[in-house]
């Protein structure tokens, strides 16, 4: 629980600032039958955010990482658009999309697990790559839809709920379950902190790999969905645009480590709250627009430092300096940790 | 680690090491036959020098790259510093009038700085390169916008001069001075890797961080400088953007960490680090530039498909690397 203390406190900074600047901020109305709100805002726009983030999560755990995410976004939401104006129904061109998302998913598994290439290099592939395909899905063009049942997905309502929280909701609750109540978790975690130990005690590791590959990019294929139908239309260029980093940056934020082996679906839906609240904050606090990658960048390498036990050991030394371990030990140390890899 | 294992293994007389650039820059002859073959006006030299002209300033970027990720880092902040330099030296000039041997110095001091800065929290903090990076990413594309949000013009005349400047080379053909200032970093930088102390540890912290600390090399001391040297090329490579453009704007040289990195990894240089040559990441370059010659000279074929080919080259180059590692631990 105390990993999570300085993202939930960055949070509720985060959020009191708000306060601080629209007394309002708290409010929840139901208008016309629909929730709206300051809150419910921030929900809704990172929906997206925190389902990559969830799949994200998973990916680190196992020591690997997902740079394709934002453009599986882009070719999700391009396929299902492209269908849908070709007069497929909307459960088609849902499920085409997610397949489509799922074996790029397992694709990027069978190149991490498989080959055995460094998940940074394998999933860069897809990324570079993936925008290409994109843009060959759309035709270098903005589809645009108009199905009302499509716009349901990214802009809707159920009993007063946008839809979208809903999604994360669930998506989050059935994470949950199969990572924390089934054994799941447990064997991801142990493949994130050893897969070789992990497959000579009998895990299937490469199965693993690929299936968290395989979710991360289900996920970013319902946020593609999400995002496309939003604006009912399918931009191949810029869907999930830089949504990746996005996603690291709340799973780290969250105090997932990116060497993998730990992982906490809490404090990356925690960290995906931070970063859309950081943008809410940025407009409501009259930040100037152009200045929002700069504030962006202050909160997240202020929270990075937070979280650094090197850095908090410097800052918040409370003896005096101890003097420095022998070399030697140091170097043990280290060489130690090095063999845990 | 990897040197080793890769360089006991031979293909006939060619040391392993050697392979990948040995791949890259076949690759790089067979497009050009191909193209030639394909292409009317295609196979002549000027060809591959215009790849040189069009693609300076990546070269530049590229090399501070390949300092970078030699040591098993990466820097992702490369093209929001090259953005931001253009940015500092259009404004600087326009604004209060500043002449170009004042800006050009200051935007190579910043850009250093940055990367000193970038590469001091990575080694003090035990913080991921990937994430300082980002910050560093966000950073300088901020700063980018806090200056201004629309694309200031440069009409300085050194700079314009710079820019229209042709150096004549033998038979018609020739390059512009910033292909000069490539290529002088590129053979400094590759005197620095191979023959001197730094080049020595960058290439020994890659291989292995804790073997590097146990023969006592400075590790630390050389982390902080591979990211001041990267940082110092990006603000080089948007000086050379700056005489290409002429021009400063927050959104020039947006995703060219991605070309850079994507050149070093098609030129052979492992991104686990320790293994890998400049010459390839030279070969990279001018792979990706021919893949847009390519396609310019096709003439039907629609910009996506550059995005394509490189993901499909990166996926070649990454499966031989692995090949060639997987058969040497036999």
């Amino acid at each position: 629980m105390r990993r999570l203390l300085w993202p939930a406190v960055v949070l509720l900074l985060l959020l009191a600032l708000n306060v601080f600047f629209t007394p309002s901020f708290f409010s929840i109305q139901v208008r016309q039958g629909h929730l709206y709100g300051s809150l419910i805002d921030i929900l809704r726009f990172g929906a997206p955010l925190i389902l990559v983030s969830l799949g994200m999560t998973l990916v680190i755990a196992t020591g690997g990482i997902d740079l394709s995410v934002g453009s599986v976004v882009a070719i999700s939401g391009a396929l299902a658009c492209l269908q849908i104006s070709q007069d497929a129904g909307v459960f088609t061109a849902v499920a085409a999309a997610l397949g489509l998302c799922l074996l790029l998913g397992a694709w990027n598994g069978f190149l991490v697990a498989g080959v055995g290439i460094q998940p940074i290099i394998a999933t860069l592939i897809l990324m570079v790559g993936g925008r290409g395909l994109a843009q060959l899905i759309t035709g270098g063009q903005i589809i645009t839809v108009n199905s009302p049942a499509y716009k349901v997905i990214g802009g809707g309502y159920l009993l007063t709920v946008p839809f979208g929280i809903l999604i994360v909701i669930a998506v989050l609750a059935v994470t949950a379950f199969l990572t924390r109540r089934l054994a799941l978790g447990m064997l991801i975690e142990s493949v994130g902190g050893n897969a070789e130990a992990s497959r000579l005690a009998g895990i299937r590791a490469r199965g693993i790999i690929i299936m968290v590959y395989a979710f991360a990019a289900l996920c970013a294929g319902v946020a593609g969905l999400m995002i496309s139908s939003n604006v009912s239309s399918a931009d191949g260029n810029n869907a999930g645009l830089w949504i990746e980093l996005d996603a690291i940056l709340a799973v780290v934020i969250g105090g997932t480590s990116l060497s993998g082996g730990r992982f906490s679906l809490g404090g990356t839906v925690l960290g995906a709250l931070i970063i859309q609240t950081l943008t809410t904050t940025i407009y409501s606090i009259g930040v100037p627009p152009e200045t929002t990658l700069l504030f962006k960048a202050l909160v997240v390498t202020a929270v990075c430092l937070i979280q650094s036990p090197s850095f908090r050991e410097k800052l918040f030394r409370r003896r005096p300096a101890p003097p420095n371990p022998p070399i030697q030990t140091r170097i043990r140390e280290e060489a130690g940790a090095a063999h845990g890899d | 680690m990897v040197t080793e294992r890769v360089s006991a293994f031979t293909v006939g007389r060619v040391p392993a090491k050697y392979l990948p650039v040995l791949v890259t820059g076949c690759l790089f002859v067979a497009m050009f036959v191909v193209g030639g073959i394909r292409y009317e006006g295609f196979a002549s030299g000027q060809v591959i020098l215009n790849v040189f002209i069009d693609n300076a300033f990546l070269l530049v970027v590229a090399v501070g790259m390949t300092f970078v990720i030699l040591t098993g880092g990466i820097d992702l902040s490369v093209g929001s510093v090259v953005a931001l330099s253009t940015m500092i030296s259009a404004s600087l000039m326009a604004g209060p009038g500043w002449p170009p041997y004042l800006v050009i110095p200051l935007v190579l001091v910043i850009g250093s700085g940055l990367g000193l800065v970038m590469g001091y929290i990575v080694h003090a903090f035990d913080i991921q390169p990937f994430i300082v990076t980002l910050a560093g990413m966000f950073l300088a594309r901020g700063l980018c916008y806090t200056i201004g949000t629309d694309s200031i013009p440069i009409e300085d005349p050194t700079f314009t001069a710079f820019a229209q400047t042709r150096i004549d080379l033998f038979a018609d053909l020739w390059i512009s001075p910033s292909v000069i200032v490539a290529v002088v970093v590129v053979l400094v930088a590759a005197y620095v890797l191979h023959y001197t102390r730094l080049g020595r540890s960058v290439y020994a912290t890659g291989g292995s961080e804790q073997s590097a600390l146990l023969m006592g090399l400075p590790v630390g001391r050389t982390k902080i400088t591979v990211y001041t040297i990267s940082g110092f090329c990006s603000a080089l490579g948007g000086v050379l953007l700056s005489f290409y453009m002429l021009s400063g704007y927050g959104l020039h040289a947006v995703g060219m960490e991605l070309d850079a990195i994507a050149a070093v990894v098609i030129g052979g240089t492992l991104l686990t680090g320790g293994s890998g040559f400049l010459f390839g990441t030279v070969l990279g370059v001018l792979v990706l530039g021919l893949i847009q010659t390519v396609i310019s000279f096709e003439g039907t074929l629609s910009s996506w498909w550059t995005k394509i080919f490189i993901g499909m080259l990166l996926f070649v180059f990454i499966l031989l690397q692995r090949l060639f590692s997987a058969r040497s631990r036999r």
